[in-house]
């Protein structure tokens, strides 16, 4: 187990430190020039070659990622003298366009995304695995069709056009919820709960559509297993037949599919957020990209492939303790 | 007394696109207590939907008429939750792969003792595991107070078989199916496969039936034979009788089709020209 979780760390920062250098090197090669945008209106070829050296930009690529390298651990400072920034560990860059570094732009901005993802997460494990499991106990009959249906149409529909519908009724003409705002949950948890259903809602559909197709044809699959004939020759009652033989391998891989949307979504739902004007990471990254502030997008890049590769290490291990396949053959 | 298992004008139909289809076709045989039956055909000829319609395992789109009784309880005519009590009790199968039929995600252990507890309400886990490591050990499974926490990938082919036997015998059942228990292993572990069955049915005193394309296999065990083709018992008869006289054509087409160590090199006989050969119709 010890040598099984070293192997897998090993590996999540060899994969973290590649995904660093191909989003800075992309970066660095496409994005406009920064000191272009900070030298601001009255600006003159000799002022943005100060701020290029003042800045280091005038360095060698290798030179300025190794500087962003050390600024994740140790923490940087851009300038100096008067006007030098500091920037504190880990230093993910820093924004010229908003003034500060962007760990703190998205620290202000993660609790939203992370409430967002979180309550999404619990509604669509309820709806799409629930869902799915029924759908398949009940196969042919009319509420398999009802839920494989609904859940084509949430595959279908883009969950941007479901925003704005329910939007337009629950809001618009029914006045049931208010308009979508992040009200934070110690100001007022009601109208915290409020605020965030419709998102929630609209989030979730999508996911637990597909959760609800994957989790169909899971069990139908593990039902047709030989060892579930053999659990059902042993004179099981079909109960335990379905809850211990059926379930367990059905929901396995529902697992690290969960694991890698919910990391993903961690790092922001860009549309949704957009849709509701919810100030979160997914915001962020939308803002930052129409203003073309690069050091928020590499940050927001970077950030959400830490979370996506974190889950992902997780879910390795969650995996050993359902799969003891998994687990006996890490230890040989 | 009755024979401890009567199949009579067994009859199993599938519904298909095209129309019902007989996979089996008004079969009888008994079997008496602690008596073995071979049942041979080809994949396809109907046998192992036979041993399914005995357990009441049969998929749900087949239909079955006529009457199976084990030790006088019409089997066919009970409910469903009465026939459960029976399977894996009274009356227990292995199967063809014994890698698949385990659930890789429990122990052995938990799966025979799932196996015993299920007949016996009463019994708590301790009880059921002594039960497990007995029936391991019954079957000659080395150290199996320790094997008993293993997982099936951590057993050979072989050793998986013995497991699926144990968890079969740890009820002691009246009756065992065998549905080709050695046709997935390699060919020394089926002879051994193949005597731990003699072994246990001297031992328990239980009835087998033994399923097989393999005339050979049969012929080790079975005290009675029963040859089906397309769904239909072509002939049935004592094991020594049918090895030594075959009466019908199929029957000794199955017996030329086994290459012998002492014949001489030639061409391997296959059986499909038959039906033009020896008159066998086959069924539509």
């Amino acid at each position: 187990m010890v040598r099984f979780l070293v192997t897998r760390l090993a590996g999540m920062v060899g994969v973290l430190f590649l995904v660093v250098l191909f989003t800075y090197a992309i970066f660095f090669a496409l994005s406009p020039d920064p000191a272009v945008q900070i030298c601001g209106k009255n600006c003159t070829p000799e002022l943005i070659d100060q701020i290029r050296t003042n800045l280091g930009l005038d360095r060698p690529f290798y030179e300025q990622f190794l500087g962003f390298l050390s600024g994740l651990f140790v923490g940087t400072t851009y300038g100096t003298g008067a006007n030098a920034i500091d920037c504190a560990a880990p230093c993910l860059g820093y924004s010229f366009q908003t003034g500060q570094p962007v760990l703190e732009m998205f620290e202000q901005r993660f609790g939203v995304s992370a409430t967002l993802a979180v309550g999404a997460a619990v509604l669509w494990l309820l709806m799409g695995v629930a869902g799915g499991m029924l759908a398949a106990i009940k196969k042919g009959t009319w509420f398999d069709r009802a839920a494989t249906g609904a859940a084509l149409g949430g595959v279908s529909i883009p969950n941007y056009v479901l925003a704005l519908v329910l939007q337009y009724v629950l809001v618009v003409k029914l006045g049931w919820l208010p308009f979508p705002q992040a009200v934070p949950f110690g100001a007022d948890p009601g109208q915290w709960f409020l605020n965030f259903v419709m998102p929630w809602l609209v989030l979730a559909f999508t996911y637990a559509s597909m959760y609800q197709r994957l989790t169909r044809a899971n069990v139908l699959d593990t039902l047709d297993e030989n060892f579930v004939r053999t659990a059902r020759a042993k004179g099981l009652a079909p109960r335990l037949v379905w809850r211990r033989h059926a379930l367990r391998p059905a929901l396995t891989p529902v697992v690290t599919l969960f694991g890698m949307d919910f990391a993903g979504l961690l790092g922001g739902a860009i549309i949704i957020e957009t849709v509701f004007g919810l100030n979160g990471v997914g915001k962020m990254a939308s803002d930052s990209i129409t203003k073309n502030d690069q050091p928020v997008i590499m940050g927001v890049t970077l950030v959400a492939a830490f979370l996506v590769i974190v889950g992902n290490v997780i879910v390795d291990i969650v995996y050993t303790t359902i799969d003891p396949r998994v687990r006996i053959g890490a230890r040989a | 007394m009755s024979a401890l298992l009567e199949v009579e004008d067994l009859t199993i139909t599938f519904r298909t696109a095209q129309g019902p289809v007989d996979v089996v076709d008004r079969l009888s045989f008994t079997l008496e207590r602690g008596a073995s039956l071979g049942i041979v055909g080809e994949s396809g000829s109907g046998k192992s939907m036979t041993s399914l319609a005995v357990m009441g395992l049969l998929p749900p789109t087949a239909s079955l008429t006529g009457r199976v009784s084990l030790d006088g309880a019409e089997l066919t005519a009970l409910p469903e939750s009465k026939v459960r009590r029976l399977r894996g009790d009274r009356m227990a199968m292995i199967f063809q792969d014994p890698l698949s039929s385990l659930n890789p995600y429990y122990t052995v252990g938990m799966q025979i003792e799932e196996a015993y507890r299920a007949h016996r309400p009463g019994v708590t886990r301790r009880q059921a595991r002594k039960v497990a490591v007995e029936s391991m050990e019954r079957v000659h499974i080395a150290d199996a107070a320790r094997r008993v926490d293993h997982y099936p990938h951590q057993f050979s082919g072989g050793m998986r078989q013995r497991v699926m036997i144990a968890m079969a015998l740890s009820t002691e059942p009246d009756l065992l199916i065998a549905d080709e228990p050695t046709t997935a292993l390699d060919v020394t572990v089926q002879a051994q496969i193949l005597d731990l069955l003699q072994e246990v049915r001297r031992e328990t005193g239980t009835a087998l039936i033994l399923i097989s394309h393999d005339l050979a296999v049969v012929s080790e065990i079975a005290e009675d034979v029963v040859v089906m083709r397309h769904g239909v018992a072509v002939e049935q008869a004592p094991a020594e009788r049918l090895f030594s006289d075959p009466r019908h054509p199929y029957t000794r087409a199955l017996l030329d089709a086994v290459p012998r160590i002492d014949d001489e090199i030639g061409e391997l006989r296959g059986i499909d020209s038959l039906d033009s050969a020896a008159g066998v119709g086959g069924k539509a």
